[in-house]
């Protein structure tokens, strides 16, 4: 791996975690949040995005929960690499997800490391960065925190919550706690649990990051280093389950890049390979390694049913929330299966319920990307939704 | 799959009735009371689904076909993919008040068991299908000895997906079988009129090109 160089120092990145370039909300110890590690967790940050205006009823506000390296910055340019938002495909005005129409909030993650309380923000207590000392989360204790967020913005009920992957799971947490407070959910390329092969490949690249001698048992901070190399590995390894192998192949193949003939040597010779290389140290740039290991550890621990005396149903009983629920063809990480499970369990629950499986050969990530046919399923979705719910046009 | 057949059927120029919906559609919505929970088992493009919909039912579609299902998706329907031969095992007993099965039965690996499912999912089952026992498809295969093809079902016999044809006659017998009873049976003429006249089942038989029946559960 080529040494990674960052436009970043620690003190900058610090500085995103407690004073992001966003909105916050600060809940003191008068109003802790209660995680699933049985913690008390106090003062409590979020910081949030929105676009678009409330409506005098306050019935028009869309929660868009992004998934494990996204953040809030759905729509705008990101402070920190500069680059557009994460879903300007589907989110903007006129756009399936429309700022015209909706008040979309967007928040970062508990545990995520732009601007909510996580690992990288400073412990009150001891004035340094919490790094491992920050009690495990799950996406329980994300959704709740977010409950708190609409809470102190006076929205009582969420027309829609929308996300894909650990997005998607929050917006099935947020059905199963909060069902008279989501009016239409929409989980995309989600599950009800994270399956074996996935904490499997999450064990992988945790395991990258702590292998990574400046990791410094998650005290680099304090070290003034960063696990620049282990967090890319882990981040590179990550990128490939996101893909599929046609896709792969229809991007690089097995050409060379910026050379004809093998060096026969451990150079990038592929594409594929710069192409990851690059993957993995632009993220290093933007992400904190310990918020990487906080995060894929609230999915590994997702499993609804575990709540629900085993059964995923027992979790929507009588919902009155609708669902719309959406699978891609080339998706191995949350491949069709998964998805199927949910609309069984919805069914099984008489809710009202969607789904679509959109034929792509982009993989998971398919979700983030141009796919015209999802965008008319969120549309048709959504326009009916907001018919039910008389939001003007 | 399923749903080609119904496309085959809107494209064949179906008779429509004055709002343009198709005749057999309105047969089967009538028998549907207002505010319902339906169950739209194939259900296609959700033409169906949308008849029922502004008719102030709560409709719920399975389609195997995903550009059925996505179109209905688009349309705000509550539309899954899935098949009916696998995936009404999934639906809790008596969930819905009315489960349709709208000319997909022929299309049905196991007839019997989708039937059985439907009777189970909810008391009453609405079932339509193009009757294999009209005098056309009798005569073509007296006289020319071939596999029928008609204007509704126009498939060659190697690339036809309806594989369970049956007569009004040998459904009834699948009702017998299932303890279904029978409420209501409809028959469309050629021109997918209704049959009005009180007329004998081997009547309906040779000259219902399609037919609807109505069933309910023995309690």
């Amino acid at each position: 791996m080529a040494d990674a160089t960052t436009t970043l120092d620690l003190a900058d990145r610090t500085r995103e975690a407690d004073h992001p370039h966003s909105p916050v909300v600060r809940f003191g110890a008068d109003k802790p949040l209660r995680l699933d590690a049985g913690v008390d967790f106090a003062p409590l940050q979020i910081a949030y995005q929105t676009y678009g205006t409330l409506n005098a009823e306050r019935s028009n506000a869309v929660l868009i929960c992004h998934a494990l390296t996204g953040d809030q910055h759905v729509v705008n340019t990101h402070p920190v690499t500069g680059k557009p938002g994460w879903w300007e495909t589907m989110v903007g005005p006129g756009l399936p997800i429309d700022t015209e129409r909706y008040f979309i909030i967007c928040p970062n993650v508990v545990g995520g490391c732009m601007g909510s309380s996580g690992p990288a923000s400073t412990n009150p207590a001891t004035r340094l960065p919490w790094g491992l000392d920050f009690p495990v989360i799950t996406v329980r204790d994300m959704v709740r925190a977010q409950a708190m967020l609409l809470d102190y913005l006076g929205i009582d009920s969420l027309f829609a919550a929308a996300g894909g992957s650990m997005g998607g799971m929050q917006v099935l947490q947020w059905a199963a706690s909060y069902p008279q407070r989501v009016f239409a959910a929409l989980p995309i390329a989600a599950a009800t649990r994270h399956s074996a092969q996935n904490i499997a490949f999450h064990e992988v690249g945790r395991q990258a990051v702590m292998a990574d001698p400046d990791w410094r048992g998650g005290r680099y901070f304090a070290h003034g280093t960063n696990p620049r190399r282990g967090l890319a590995v882990a981040r590179m390894g990550a990128h490939i389950t996101y893909l599929s192998d046609a896709a792969l192949h229809r991007k690089f193949g097995r050409r060379f890049q910026n050379r004809d003939n093998p060096t026969f040597s451990f150079d990038a010779d592929f594409q594929v390979e710069s192409y990851l290389r690059h993957q993995g140290i632009t993220f290093v740039e933007r992400f904190d390694a310990n918020s990487y290991l906080y995060l894929t550890r609230a999915m590994d621990y997702f499993d609804l049913a575990g709540d629900y005396d085993g059964v995923v149903a027992n979790g929507f009983r009588d919902t009155p929330t609708r669902f719309c629920v959406i699978s891609f063809t080339s998706d191995w990480l949350f491949p069709t299966a998964e998805s199927r499970a949910i609309v069984h369990a919805l069914n099984a629950a008489g809710a009202r319920v969607s789904f679509a499986e959109i034929t792509t050969d982009k993989g998971h990530d398919a979700f983030l990307l141009d796919e015209p046919e999802l965008f008319a399923i969120v549309r048709g979705f959504l326009d009916g939704a907001a018919r039910s719910r008389g939001l003007r046009a | 799959m399923l749903s080609r057949v119904k496309y085959d059927l809107t494209m064949a120029e179906a008779a429509r009735g004055a709002g343009g919906a198709r005749i057999d559609l309105l047969v089967v919505a009538a028998m549907v009371d207002h505010g319902a929970r339906v169950l739209d088992v194939g259900c296609g493009d959700g033409e169906l689904l949308r008849l029922l919909e502004s008719r102030g039912v709560d409709g719920r579609g399975i389609e195997l076909s995903r550009e059925g299902v996505n179109e209905c998706v688009a349309k705000g329907l509550a539309v899954v993919q899935g098949d009916a031969d696998t995936d009404l095992a999934a639906y809790p007993n008596d969930a819905f008040d009315y489960v349709i099965l709208s000319q997909t039965l022929q299309a049905t690996r196991q007839p019997r068991v989708v039937l059985e499912h439907m009777l189970r999912i909810s008391r009453r089952a609405i079932v339509s299908f193009p009757n294999f026992g009209h005098w056309n498809i009798r005569l073509q295969i007296l006289l020319g000895g071939q596999m029928p093809r008609t204007r509704n079902l126009p498939y060659a016999w190697y690339e036809t997906p309806n594989i369970h044809f049956c007569s009004i006659k040998d459904f009834r017998a699948l009702c017998f079988a299932v303890g279904a009873k029978m409420d209501q049976a409809v028959a469309l003429n050629a021109w997918g009129r209704q049959m009005r006249l009180k007329m004998p089942w081997w009547f309906w038989n040779l000259f219902g090109e399609q037919a609807v029946f109505l069933l309910s559960r023995r309690a």
